[in-house]
């Protein structure tokens, strides 16, 4: 059997400012992230050959990747807008990754751009089909009723939640680049007001303006090894049913989609040095660490208490403040806060990292995708 | 804007029709048995069409339940805070819906028996819950 283990790379890496900008559009933000991950890459644009978007989740779009791919001035080999949710862009880099490796293509593109924080928030506010007229509004609730579950199931107090929040935001507030820079204490998370109970604001990621961008070619052909971070592991499964349908509301198939991506990587679980999970809510984190069987069923939370999450921790976790405190951005910048890590390049940097572990999910943990990154060879 | 109305079609109608009519209907599968909610023209189990319309018992247990504070839509403004909770019934099938013993959730829990109650809602008949023993 071949695998994928260390095959592709990410070469480069970008993003704009997060947070407002109420000037620009979708493709400006692209292009602006496109031209600063290429030039990270030390590529020109006409060795790009995939262009690779995720969907915009405020503004769907036919033919959404060509329109993207027409901004940039490309006629790639492969382009395509995917819809995924939230793990779209960790699906992107799959399928670069099988497309580079079967020779299809060289130097893949993937990015997303959008404009909620400015623009509408329609699609976060959404009716949910024919049950909205039982009251069932906005991607939020379907969080609010996995958070609830977990916390009845485990008798999980509001602080194995909010720790997550905290440790974010502290991140957050040390990071520049980030969109919210305003640090949360404990005291602050319980006393925060209720959204959709029993969730709070500060369960709820941001909503951010911005674009980001990476680019992923062979590791082998990297024009700068020293900074082409591997891609060691790729996973997949999807939930896909809505959450009201699911048998069970403690697990999910991201399960499935780590134990895909250790198993390519070849590693264990305690070689990881750091994750990046998607923390859209506090509970996906306490889910996804269990899931993927980085802590006991219910004592994510209580672990993390105990043995901390921050840089010297049990666990550091989204080291740049995640869709918490960075930007409220669907995946990217969790991949390309990895690559930094693992480059040497982060604002909070740590010492040596090894293996880094990122998590990209969408719906309401309805998809997943994992990727396991190494150190540049 | 106003409450929004379910899209009714050929495949659910039976559903709407049924709960004007009294009845909290779900459809099964004459081929594998599996009984399901929300309607649809093939068994999500094993594919089949030949499916049948039968009447829950009425009886089911709280699965999980959210409360509200913020009105999504502007016909939602005076509901808040209300619930929304997960139903199973005792046949299988889960659906969303409001418990109406208290809007906050007192005295809810996961697996709380629950039974069937249905209300006329702005011209609408919808299926809700009350705590039950």
């Amino acid at each position: 059997m071949t695998t994928l283990r260390g095959k592709t790379a990410i070469t480069g890496v970008g993003h704009t400012a997060w947070g407002k900008h109420p000037d620009r559009d979708r493709l400006s933000l692209m292009t602006e992230a496109a031209a600063a991950a290429i030039a990270d890459a030390g590529l020109e644009k006409d060795q790009i050959d995939a262009v690779l978007v995720k969907m915009a989740n405020s503004a769907p779009s036919i033919l959404w990747g060509q329109k993207v791919a027409e901004a940039l001035g490309l006629q790639p080999t492969i382009g395509l807008s995917l819809d995924q949710g939230g793990a779209a862009c960790t699906g992107l880099a799959t399928y670069a990754a099988l497309a580079i490796e079967a020779g299809m293509i060289e130097n893949a593109l993937i990015l997303y751009a959008d404009t909620p924080r400015t623009g509408s928030r329609a699609a976060m506010h959404r009716p949910r089909g024919d049950d909205s007229v039982m009251g069932w509004y906005s991607v939020a609730a379907g969080y609010a009723m996995l958070h609830r579950a977990y916390q009845e199931a485990h008798a999980a107090p509001p602080e194995d939640f909010g720790i997550i929040a905290v440790q974010a935001r502290a991140h957050g507030a040390a990071n520049p680049h980030a969109h919210l820079r305003l640090p949360l204490s404990m005291e602050e998370y319980l006393s925060g007001p209720l959204l959709i109970e029993p969730m709070r604001r500060d369960d709820c990621c941001l909503v951010s303006d911005g674009g980001a961008a990476i680019v992923l070619g062979a590791t082998a052909r990297a024009r700068n090894p020293a900074r082409a971070v591997p891609v060691l592991g790729l996973g997949q499964a999807q939930e896909s049913w809505e959450v009201h349908l699911r048998p069970d509301l403690l697990r999910t198939r991201a399960e499935a989609s780590g134990q895909m991506a250790f198993d390519m990587a070849g590693i264990d679980r305690g070689d990881i040095s750091f994750a990046q999970l998607y923390d859209c809510f506090t509970v996906t984190v306490l889910q996804t660490l269990e899931d993927y069987g980085l802590a006991p069923r219910g004592q994510a939370g209580a672990k993390a208490r105990a043995e901390g999450i921050g840089l010297d921790g049990w666990l550091p976790l989204n080291t740049s403040g995640g869709l918490l405190s960075e930007s409220g951005t669907p995946g990217l910048q969790l991949i390309i806060e990895a690559v930094r890590q693992l480059r040497g390049e982060a604002v909070l940097q740590l010492p040596a990292p090894r293996f880094g572990l990122v998590s990209n999910q969408g719906g309401t943990m309805h998809t997943h995708a994992t990727m396991i990154l190494g150190e540049p060879q | 804007m106003t409450r929004p109305t379910p899209e009714i079609t050929a495949i659910n109608r039976p559903y709407w029709d049924g709960l004007a009519e009294g009845a909290l209907r779900f459809q099964r599968c004459d081929g594998c048995g599996h009984a399901w909610l929300p309607p649809r023209s093939h068994c999500p189990a094993c594919l089949g069409t030949q499916t049948r319309w039968e009447a829950a018992s009425g009886g089911g247990r709280i699965v999980s339940w959210v409360v509200y504070h913020r009105a999504y839509a502007p016909h939602l403004q005076d509901r808040i805070p209300y619930n929304v909770a997960i139903v199973a019934l005792d046949e299988g099938p889960r659906l969303l819906t409001n418990i109406t013993d208290s809007a906050t959730g007192e005295g809810f829990a996961t697996g709380a028996p629950v039974a069937l109650t249905i209300e006329e809602d702005d011209g609408l008949h919808l299926p809700r819950f009350r705590l039950r023993g």
